[in-house]
């Protein structure tokens, strides 16, 4: 197809170069690629988040460990850093530990032990588990080779759970909680949005009304109380639901609005009317034409919003009101951060606050550099 | 104008009005009401169960049998014409005094993030736009990103860190232990000024990131307009051009910011007031909600709402006297 038109053009105009000959051809999605791709920390970030969610789909085979599975007798050692090499020979280990105790307190204090070497491999054959909760397993991508050895990555917390694998447990709960609000969130902002770009008159502006109304309400002090209303005895997963209704109740506005002006600033365009001259009904003219105009607004949108949630969320089951165990997210493990003298003396309980910190990074780069790329005919 | 003021008075009192109802729906949420509230706190006392009739007096004297809006009327009644929120059990007096104990140092500390936040994103967002793509706009960009990624909770927490472990503190506060229950006073009001950059700092520092971005964007988009090159040419010094056209242009949307700043202010102010047990009035919805204290919660969540409404209400009016488009339409 491309050589053909090279062809036709080139009898016209020779000199025509390929470059600008792909663009004129290349399909809306396409542009939008070709944008998105020259926004560089995007990509990277396009590559984090990618990542992220696989350890999130396959949590069980990354974590060393179960997430619950404690060892008191290593209650609140340090981090482990992974070595290389070892007397000259490459291989990878983390040193064991030992411990002195306070002679005040009779607190052990744990240091790292040059003398053992706990050694360490990838693929190693580790706890059993089942994989989404029906495919059993023991293979671990990282782990110390011997299962009875002490590996760390991240400390361990009060009572010798390794923080480096409740972590990535949480992330399953808190990378996904911030997606059911967002998905929440985008069927009533399209629903609602749509509704009241479409139609206009005075519902648009009894529905513009209520969302403003809506918007300035300050969200956190409303988030606290509607969480505090959820019953203590419910189950995990009613929470869990609960947890992300909430989230959404206080944020879909902001796409109802987006979607809205879309709606507002296409009606008008040849193409619409085109289409309702074809005899479109509008469901057949929101679905097949006018959507997918919008959609890469709407997914940037989107991107944007989920760090949002999932701030939200940690905020909430940090101060208790959010998640409780034994849900584990990275909101529910930073409670233990609570109190002054653990963070002073055990800094490592705030890894959950790092993981926190990189993924909202990551995804406010990426929603950037996606909303950029959303209008590829602006240079 | 007078009609669009009109308009706009309208829809603030209509939103403190569905604030309010929303408030009411959520404290009417939890199960049980006052009166089992007041029998289970009598039980825990070590008070006998009283009979039925008992309780059924109780809610009658209480208007529990009322249908919902009228009870939703005595409430809101008692709150606009005697200044009563209701009885707060855990502070055994009427909520009220404990919101006018709290709800100052909320505002202030609001306020004052909000001022830091405008002070320190107008000169770096002109900057950023006028030195785009140097070294330093990236840097600023970066910061910003930064700043936008860390929510404020784990700034303050991160904050609490660093002051235990480098400067000996072992809290964060407003006051000094001087100052600390003491009567305000102006040496109070300056103790407290003293104390409150660090959590100024920690609750407005993601909204300088989101100001910066927008401010720069909306000048880099005025830079490019013929208006500007026209004054160059005739010899403006560019100082002096920057100031005078551009940078008056684009500052419209940052006035308009402060509609929207301020619900993400107040929440950022309740949480890391509630992670460094600031006396402000974060730390006593928590616990007023956690302890199921339902009028104070109500209070506080009413008051908080209806400040942001009430500051929106003024950002816009602004907006109004500043830009003849809006007070026109």
């Amino acid at each position: 197809m491309l050589k053909m038109l090279k062809k036709k053009r080139g009898v016209v105009a020779p000199d025509i170069d390929t470059e600008s000959l792909r663009v004129e051809v290349a399909s809306q999605w396409k542009l939008t690629w070709w944008k998105f791709r020259k926004h560089k920390l995007a990509m990277v970030s396009a590559v984090i988040v990618i990542i992220l969610y696989i350890i999130v789909i396959f949590c069980e085979f990354v974590a060393p460990r179960s997430g619950f599975t404690n060892n008191s007798k290593y209650s609140l050692v340090p981090p482990q850093a992974i070595h290389l090499l070892n007397n000259g020979r490459i291989g990878l280990y983390v040193f064991g530990y030992t411990y002195t105790r306070d002679p005040v307190s009779l607190q052990r204090i744990w240091v790292l032990d040059k003398e053992t070497i706990v050694p360490v491999g990838f693929f190693v054959k580790g706890e059993p588990y089942k994989l989404w909760g029906f495919i059993p397993g023991n293979i671990h991508l990282v782990g110390a080779r011997n299962l009875e050895d002490p590996f760390f990555l991240f400390g361990g917390d009060r009572i010798g759970r390794d923080i480096f694998s409740r972590v990535i447990f949480s992330a399953r709960v808190s990378l996904t909680v911030g997606l059911i609000g967002i998905a929440l969130s985008f069927l009533l902002g399209i629903l609602v949005g749509g509704i009241s770009g479409l139609i206009g008159g005075t519902l648009d502006n009894i529905i513009q009304r209520i969302i403003e109304i809506l918007i300035s309400i300050p969200t956190l002090p409303f988030w606290l109380a509607l969480a505090a209303m959820v019953p203590i005895d419910w189950s995990p997963l009613q929470t869990y639901f609960m947890i992300s209704m909430i989230l959404t109740l206080l944020s879909w506005m902001w796409l109802a609005r987006v979607v809205r002006s879309k709606f507002l600033s296409m009606r008008n365009e040849d193409f619409v009317l085109a289409a309702q001259l074809d005899g479109c009904n509008n469901m057949r003219l929101i679905t097949h034409h006018m959507l997918p105009s919008f959609m890469s607004y709407i997914i940037a949108s989107v991107t944007l919003s989920i760090p949002g949630m999932i701030i939200g969320e940690t905020a909430l089951s940090f101060l208790g009101l959010g998640l409780r165990p034994p849900i584990i997210s990275w909101g529910v493990m930073l409670q233990d951060c609570q109190k002054i003298a653990s963070i002073a003396n055990y800094p490592w309980m705030l890894a959950p606050a790092g993981a926190v910190f990189i993924t909202v990074l990551a995804m406010n780069f990426l929603g950037d550099g996606l909303r950029d790329a959303a209008d590829p005919y602006q240079s | 104008m007078r009609k669009y003021l009109l308009r706009r008075f309208l829809t603030m009192v209509l939103t403190v009005f569905i604030i309010s109802l929303i408030t009411f729906i959520i404290i009417q949420l939890p199960p049980g009401d006052y009166v089992t509230n007041i029998i289970n706190r009598m039980l825990s006392q070590g008070a006998t169960s009283p009979s039925p009739e008992d309780v059924a007096l109780l809610r009658k004297i209480y208007g529990l049998n009322d249908p919902m809006f009228v009870q939703y009327i005595k409430w809101i009644e008692k709150i606009i014409f005697e200044g009563k929120f209701g009885y707060s059990f855990t502070y055994q007096k009427d909520a009220i005094e404990i919101i006018v104990a709290r709800l100052p140092a909320s505002f202030v500390l609001s306020l004052s993030s909000f001022m830091f936040v405008w002070i320190i994103s107008l000169p770096i967002g002109i900057y950023s736009a006028v030195k785009k793509y140097s070294v330093g706009d990236y840097f600023v960009n970066f910061v910003g990103f930064v700043g936008l990624a860390i929510p404020s909770f784990l700034l303050a927490l991160v904050c609490l860190y660093v002051a235990y472990k480098y400067f000996g503190v072992a809290a964060i506060g407003l006051f000094s232990k001087e100052f600390q229950n003491a009567p305000w006073s102006a040496a109070r009001v300056l103790d407290l000024i003293k104390h409150m950059w660090i959590p100024m700092i920690i609750v407005g520092i993601g909204g300088t990131a989101g100001l910066i971005r927008t401010l720069r964007a909306n000048l880099l988009d005025e830079l490019n307009k013929p208006y500007v090159d026209t004054a160059r040419a005739k010899g403006l010094p560019e100082a002096r051009l920057l100031w005078k056209y551009p940078v008056r242009h684009a500052l419209n949307p940052f006035i308009s910011t402060l509609g929207w700043m301020l619900p993400s202010l107040i929440s950022g102010e309740v949480i890391v007031a509630i992670v460094l047990n600031l006396p402000t009035s974060g730390p006593i919805l928590y616990n007023a909600l956690a302890s199921q204290d339902m009028y104070v919660a109500a209070g506080f969540l009413l008051m908080l709402s209806t400040l942001t409404v009430v500051g929106t209400f003024i950002s816009d009016i602004l907006l109004a006297l500043l830009d003849p488009r809006i007070r026109f339409q």
